[in-house]
């Protein structure tokens, strides 16, 4: 199938989606639904970086936050612009904010993408566990950061207020949900296209032998850059519009250790040599574990995605992509690639 | 005279305490054969590694078709027309036979080529080609790790040949294999220098050096102690001293 022909059906499923939703749904369906995609978006930037270059990255809530809290700064200078901007910006400045949700998620990608970049740099010298680990301080380091910046509310957390209503969609909630479907989307598609380009040859041989990879021309390190910029880009961009979702951000909430873990999670449940596995891995986590919020506690929710992640490990390696492919006889990704 | 394909001025690489190369000299011409042998630890696979831009040498320069190519990294120099095939081969596992050769083919050959790319049906059909050359055409679709040990050597030396080298460098592809699978490998390595590829060829097996290099040079604790015709060097007191450790 086609890119645009993919996206058309992606979005024909989208809107389906909105449309069940709107006449059989309530709020609360958006709200669980937005959660599930956000995950989406989360797994499949993940898989990026993590299944097709094979470089683990425990950093996925500090990506996140750094999209949430570009969107809480952004807000804030709009609140503030008379306190904090000087005399003769103040006209602009009212003429550009307060920006739009979109322009904000772009701009939360646009700041991720660049600490990914500076991440990559510092770190892509390191494989494995210490790889795992540097980013995993990166996360820390960040968290540490915005505790101690009070512009955006620091240790106290901030208050994000979105409008009750908004035009078309009516219900905020449903816009948001309206702009993760959007925006898993576009990292689906982003995903599929990157593993059936160059790229995704490029990034598969860095997975299996960088040296070997290295002496068949593969540009190894700026490969490893793009993959960190898009991962954090799109993890960045998931974690703009939750400000507005959740209206109050705090450090622990942005920087949760559940993004880490679901990020990891999923696809590894999914599979991590498709687009498809964190897809799968998202949609069966992130609803068991809304399932598990209304019926059991929120608590439960890390010990379900653990328990699971467990039971995969020993018994499906693979995910359930492989499961499937090993079950049903199916050709694995990189040899339907040569015929395609 | 013409310039030396690959030139190796003055190459010295340590680690730590340890000296791996003093200050090695090496003039490939272009269609050699060339044969360096030397004891294990001797050096070898370091000269390959600082050749291939895998490790970064401390001292002295290597110049390829006339380009200094010290400090680029190892796809660069790939690009640049300088293969090598690994002492223990390294198949990318997650994909097929042909989409082993692909990736070369892919990061190197359409990178020369910019906008005159090739076709998925060029790509196609000069995977195949390849394949055909190394007789692993009917292997195409296989996993790389149902190989066996021959057949990975060959991959190896087909994935090389794929980034359409002016040098490659054969790193042990002999090593473990049968009488007559080292003659397979041997036949196609002479086969390869008859397409006009030079080669440089590091083995412990002599008959294979033997039959196989113009030209011979010897590597022993980091120094070159011998290089010239392979008939003279074997009897080279020096060489015949290192290798019976008299």
């Amino acid at each position: 199938m086609r890119t645009p022909i993919f996206i058309l059906v992606q979005a024909v499923i989208g809107l389906a989606l909105y449309g069940l939703f709107i006449f059989y749904g309530n709020d609360y369906w958006f709200y669980a639904g937005y959660t599930v995609l956000q995950f989406v978006v989360l797994a499949t930037a993940w898989n990026i970086l993590g299944g097709y270059c094979g470089y683990v990255n425990f950093g996925s809530a500090g990506f996140f936050a750094i999209g949430a809290y570009s969107t809480v700064f952004l807000y804030t200078v709009g609140q503030q612009i008379d306190d904090v901007v000087p005399e003769s910006l103040q006209g602009v400045m009212h003429l550009i904010f307060p920006l739009s949700l979109p322009t904000m998620i772009v701009i939360g990608g646009i700041c991720a993408g660049l600490v990914g970049l500076g991440t990559g740099y510092l770190t892509l010298r390191l494989r494995g566990v210490f790889f795992a680990i540097a980013t995993l301080a990166l996360a820390v380091v960040l968290e540490t950061l915005v505790v101690n910046w009070e512009f955006v509310g620091g240790s106290r957390g901030a208050y994000v207020i979105p409008p009750s209503k908004i035009p078309i969609f009516g219900a905020y909630i449903h816009f948001l949900f309206a702009l993760m479907i959007v925006l898993a989307i576009v990292a689906l598609a982003c995903a599929r296209l990157i593993e059936r380009s160059r790229l995704g040859y490029g990034f598969a041989t860095i997975r299996d032998d960088e040296l070997a990879a290295e002496a068949c021309g593969v540009p190894t390190l700026r490969l490893k850059l793009t993959a960190t910029v898009l991962s954090g880009a799109l993890m960045g961009m998931a974690g703009a519009p939750f400000p507005y979702y959740i209206g109050y951000v705090e450090p622990s909430s942005a920087f949760n250790l559940s993004y880490a873990v679901n990020s990891i999670a999923m696809p590894m449940i999914g599979g991590t040599t498709s687009w498809v596995g964190p897809l799968i891995g998202a949609i069966l986590l992130g609803t068991l574990q809304q399932l598990a919020t209304v019926t059991i506690s929120s608590v439960a929710n890390l010990l379900i995605v653990g328990l699971l992640l467990i039971g995969f490990v020993i018994v499906a390696p693979n995910g359930i992509v492989g499961l499937w492919q090993d079950w049903f006889g199916k050709k694995s990704v990189k040899s339907r690639r040569s015929e395609t | 005279m013409t310039a030396p394909l690959l030139r190796v001025d003055r190459l010295s690489k340590r680690f730590g305490g340890f000296v791996a190369l003093d200050d090695v000299n090496l003039d490939v011409a272009e269609g050699e054969r060339l044969g360096l042998i030397g004891p294990n630890g001797s050096g070898k696979s370091t000269l390959v590694n600082c050749i291939c831009g895998t490790l970064h040498n401390e001292a002295g320069t290597v110049t390829f078709a006339g380009e200094g190519i010290n400090g680029m990294g190892a796809h660069e120099r790939t690009r640049r027309g300088l293969a090598r095939s690994f002492q223990l081969p390294r198949p990318f596992t997650s994909m097929s036979v042909a989409d082993n050769i692909r990736v070369p083919l892919l990061y190197t050959v359409n990178a020369r080529r910019g906008a005159k790319h090739l076709s998925h049906g060029e790509l196609q059909d000069r995977c195949m080609e390849l394949l055909t050359l190394v007789s692993l055409g009917d292997k195409a679709a296989k996993d790389p790790r149902d190989l066996t040990q021959v057949e990975m050597r060959k991959l190896e030396l087909a994935r090389a040949m794929a980034t359409e080298p002016k040098l490659l460098i054969a790193d042990e592809a002999m090593a473990g294999l049968s009488h007559s699978e080292v003659e397979d490998i041997v036949a196609l390595l002479i086969n390869l220098n008859g397409r006009g590829i030079t080669i440089i060829m590091i083995e412990h097996i002599m008959r294979a050096v033997m039959s196989f290099s113009q030209r011979l040079v010897v590597l022993v604790s980091g120094k070159k102690i011998a290089d010239g015709m392979p008939e003279t060097v074997i009897e080279n007191p020096e060489v015949v001293g290192a290798y019976l450790g008299t």
